[in-house]
């Protein structure tokens, strides 16, 4: 899938951000757009993720990992897109509910935005879906904590920015 | 893509695997049936009447690699996970309990060593069932998360 960097400006960063995070370059996610405004990402299915045996639909535990990381992207978006500088932003809390069992052999997409940011603390809230985004598997919201730029090591903050390579 | 393979279809006998992990004493048979448990590599122990599950150290469950630190997620799933199986070794479920939410707070880092958790249920409903899942790494008393969720039981 192709996408116009100036309607989704963020999406290198994005992309980049969650290839440097190990769990996520295993389970396969892709990041299809990202704005200050969101962040989309895809989770394509596999049989190792599957967490009901008797009907092949994956764990719960990946649609939290996914809700996790499209959430915590949207605030590194946000926080570069206000600030221009690069943040770490730990999970302080996150609540998922689900809707429906995800479809096996599909693709599960996850949307997330962060839709305040205050001082110390970014709030944000997130869709997971396969078919369309008003069918939700499950919604999610988190809230991370702000730790301050000089906290990002160089070798990170260089992976991010695409430079060093 | 990867396709469901037709065993993966079967309709699974979770009655007698549940039995049969309790007659054996071993519930890691439970968790051999379930890919996602087995891709993040948890483990369980049993003492007396008490489930331990332990996410030994690996690799591959690291987020952010310059802490490093075990993705958020990850130890969600894991807690997730030992809910489910506590549901099913102490109702003796039949299906595979289905997750209905779930609310963790994170009260530390989950650094790249060994995690353990405990599970209580402290309702248990006709059709829905509460568990606190509690996660520590090297000491009980400094837990780097904890977890309510509900499930739909039968």
């Amino acid at each position: 899938m192709k996408t116009n960097p100036d309607f989704f400006p963020l999406t290198d960063l994005a992309t980049r951000f969650v290839g440097q995070l190990v769990q996520c370059r295993r389970l396969g996610l892709s990041v299809l757009e990202a704005s200050e405004q969101h962040v989309l990402i895809e989770l394509p299915y596999s049989s190792e993720l599957i967490g009901y045996p008797d009907t092949g639909v994956i764990h719960g535990g990946v649609i939290t990992t996914l809700m996790d990381t499209a959430c915590g992207t949207a605030v590194v978006c946000n926080i570069f897109d206000k600030y221009k500088s690069l943040e770490l932003s730990p999970t302080l809390d996150l609540r998922v509910d689900y809707m429906k069992p995800a479809e096996p052999n599909k693709s599960v997409y996850g949307f997330a935005e962060c839709y305040k940011l205050s001082s110390s603390v970014a709030f944000t809230r997130a869709i997971a879906y396969q078919d369309s985004i008003d069918d939700p598997i499950a919604h999610a919201v988190g809230s991370f904590m702000r730790i301050s730029p000089e906290m990002v090591g160089d070798a990170f903050r260089q992976a991010l920015m695409g430079e060093g390579k | 893509m990867t396709m469901v393979t037709p065993e993966a279809n079967q309709a699974l006998n979770v009655k007698d695997i549940v039995k049969k992990a309790t007659e054996l004493n071993d519930f890691g048979h439970l968790l051999a049936h379930v890919p996602y448990a087995k891709f993040i590599g948890m483990q369980v122990a049993r003492f007396g009447d008490e489930l331990v599950f332990q996410l030994p150290k690996k690799d591959e469950n690291i987020g952010n690699p310059t802490l490093p630190a075990i993705h958020g997620g990850v130890i969600a799933g894991f807690m997730e996970m030992s809910a489910i199986v506590q549901l099913m070794v102490f109702m003796q479920t039949t299906k595979v309990p289905k997750i209905v939410d779930f609310s963790i707070d994170y009260l530390r880092a989950g650094h790249h060593r060994d995690s353990f958790a405990e599970c209580k249920i402290t309702r248990q409903g006709r059709r829905v069932a509460n568990v606190n899942i509690n996660c520590w790494q090297t000491n009980r008393k400094a837990l780097i998360a904890t977890a309510r969720a509900h499930f739909l039981i039968e």
